[in-house]
């Protein structure tokens, strides 16, 4: 079988930050490797030791918008980042399980809920909206880009949806967590025809990436 | 609106503008010709029907897709036409009424309410072709011969066909007897292949362990058409043996018949093909980030218009694949510029010329800058009281060598 796309170049979409962190070393373990420090470069795109499979380092919440676009094949992405995109065109292939934390709903300590529309801040627009609708209850969003906590303290929100780690930054801020939306760890996702016209190429590397979190899994 | 952003069009409704827009009018006509040669008859669907007409039988997402309008005769409500197949199924079954195999094509713009997917555009040009009244597999051959001849008859190439069977899919679900709701869900985790969340789900609502292992492996069997060996064994347990053979069968013939083109097997596609019963195909090309054709068997559709009748067919949006093909400029003809002069002879030049088939722009001011602003590669200039065409920017050149024929050999 000809494999007719075998000259285009395998990208691969990383989010920045803690998620590059953990997912390095999973590629590495998978036989890929940056050319160059990742960390400490100021480029975007990067060359690795294999031959025609490059990586590019974008914020997380555009690694779907790559993918999804099909510019780039393969894309590591949080799942609450893929809840929110609610990406058509891609494939979730593999739960990396890196960067794992909960999608929760949070509120002042002892706050009492409105009877009526309630005020949730969130930079989880869709998620907050498909959640509050599931539960019949009629909520005004508001959108806001991080500070989450601020929101209630200042009584812009009865309460907020937001990714729970630790707790550690609800409580220091006087609020608790309350509802669990869901758990959240980081994905493999794959273009839809990235996956279809690339699949000779594409399959080694997820087959080497599931192996490389079976074993990490293991040593865990 | 202020009256500075006027000239703004909706997201993702798009004008075509010279020289892309000749180069989409020129495939229309290639495109339609070449179905012509199959044999397939041109259909022109009504822009707008009943909505109740439209969307009989289809999914929510055609629903979604659809611009609603109050029709002020009947009070009806009317559907903007988004899919030009379920018109054509109404037709078959209703309007036209030929018993026997009838094949039909057809080339118009529909509009979406919003955009179908992230590449594509909310006013297509569908062109497409349907084959009803036989469910023979060689009818989907055909169909898959006629888009893929097509797209390589329009110059596009390193193309990837990728196939696969709703029918796969139907018969591992229908013997766990879910609910609807239930099944939704897990038409949309099959949809996406979310993996993980696809496993958690099978391990909580599937009791059947065989069938919870069969579906999670399900997204797995994709790739070169070697996937499809053995699973007439793994899959003896389930009623999926007619579908899996129309597959296999239809992949050998592929495989001789298509060699150019990449195949890829794909049991777990369930996007785009909500009405379809049987197999279904999407068509990709190295430089577009989804399918450029897609298409599929959907033998229930004509039964809401009161006579079902087996049916296979594909569509595509010229736009796209004019975009994607190499011509353009290059296959556009010469133009010729026209000087503003008072001149019998040289209207009677422009008429004949004009009758053989030349481009000729009239010029209002005689100056080289206007012909440049046209477009234009010639001019016709005058010697010994006769009108000839020469190169526009060979001014200096002896008119002895400027007759048209002169030119078709030397211009190249």
């Amino acid at each position: 079988m000809i494999d007719q796309a075998s000259g285009s170049p395998i990208t691969i979409a990383l989010s920045k930050g803690r998620i590059l962190k953990e997912t390095l070393p999973l590629l590495a373990q998978a036989g890929i490797e940056p050319a160059e420090n990742i960390h400490t470069s100021r480029k975007l795109i990067f060359e690795t030791n294999q031959p025609g499979v490059r990586l590019i380092v974008i914020r997380a919440t555009d690694v779907p918008t790559y993918v999804e676009y099909g510019v780039a094949d393969l894309g590591v992405s949080g799942k609450d980042v893929l809840m929110e995109h609610g990406a058509q065109e891609m494939y979730e292939l593999l739960d990396l399980n890196i960067a794992r934390c909960r999608l929760m709903t949070a509120a002042l300590k002892g706050h009492v809920m409105p009877e009526g529309r309630m005020r949730v801040a969130t930079k989880f627009v869709q998620v907050a909206r498909r959640y509050y609708a599931e539960k019949g209850r009629q909520v005004d969003i508001i959108k806001l880009y991080g500070g989450m906590e601020l929101a209630p303290i200042l009584d812009l929100a009865d309460c907020i949806v937001d990714i729970v780690d630790t707790g550690g930054t609800l409580r220091a801020n006087g609020l608790e967590p309350l509802d669990h939306i869901a758990d959240i760890s980081t994905r493999l996702v794959a273009s839809r025809a990235g996956y279809k016209t690339k699949a000779a190429r594409l399959q080694p590397i997820v087959d080497q990436l599931q192996r490389a979190v079976s074993q990490a899994g293991k040593a865990a | 609106m202020s009256q500075t952003d006027r000239w703004l069009l909706p997201d993702a409704i798009e004008e075509v503008q010279p020289p892309l827009a000749e180069h989409v009018e020129r495939l229309r006509r290639r495109s339609l010709d070449y179905f012509q040669r199959w044999g397939y008859e041109l259909v022109m669907p009504p822009q707008a029907e009943f909505l109740e007409s439209l969307l009989a039988g289809m999914a929510s997402d055609l629903d979604l897709l659809t611009c609603k309008v109050t029709d002020q005769s009947s009070g009806r409500l009317l559907g903007i036409s988004p899919d030009l197949t379920q018109q054509v199924a109404r037709m078959d079954a209703h309007s036209i009424g030929r018993e026997g195999v009838a094949r039909y094509c057809y080339c118009s713009p529909v509009l979406h309410a919003r955009k179908a997917s992230l590449l594509s555009s909310r006013n297509p040009l569908q062109l497409g072709a349907e084959l009803y009244g036989t469910a023979s597999g060689d009818a989907d051959l055909e169909i898959i011969c006629l888009m893929v001849g097509l797209a390589t008859d329009v110059g596009l190439d390193t193309l990837t066909l990728d196939v696969g069977h709703v029918g796969i899919y139907r018969g591992l679900v229908d013997r766990l007897q879910l609910a609807p709701a239930q099944r939704a869900e897990l038409f949309d985790l099959m949809r996406q292949r979310a993996l993980p969340e696809l496993q958690a789900w099978l391990e909580q609502e599937v009791d059947d362990e065989d069938a919870r292992g069969v579906l999670l492996a399900l997204p797995g069997w994709s790739g070169g058409p070697e996937v499809l060996a053995g699973l007439s064994d793994r899959l003896a347990r389930f009623d999926v043996a007619g579908p899996l053979a129309a597959l296999r069968s239809l992949v050998d013939t592929l495989q001789a018949r298509l060699p150019e083109v990449t195949l890829h097997i794909d049991l777990a596609e369930l996007r785009d093909y909500n009405y379809h019963t049987g197999l279904v195909f999407s068509l990709f090309h190295r430089e577009h980030g989804h399918a450029i054709a897609k298409g599929g068997r959907y033998d229930d559709t004509g039964a809401a218009y009161g006579r079902s009748r087996p049916a296979t067919g594909f569509s595509a949006d010229l736009k796209t694949l004019a975009k994607l093909t190499p011509e353009r400029r290059s296959a556009r003809p010469r133009r010729i510029y026209v000087p503003a002069r008072p001149d019998a002879t040289l209207q009677q030049t422009v008429r004949q010329l004009r009758a053989e088939g030349e481009v000729l722009i009239q010029g209002f001011e005689e100056v080289a800058a206007e012909a440049r602003t046209l477009d234009c590669t010639h001019r016709l200039a005058e010697h010994a009281g006769a009108w000839h065409i020469m190169p526009l920017d060979d001014a200096h050149s002896g008119l002895d060598s400027t007759t048209t024929e002169g030119l078709k050999t030397t211009d190249g």
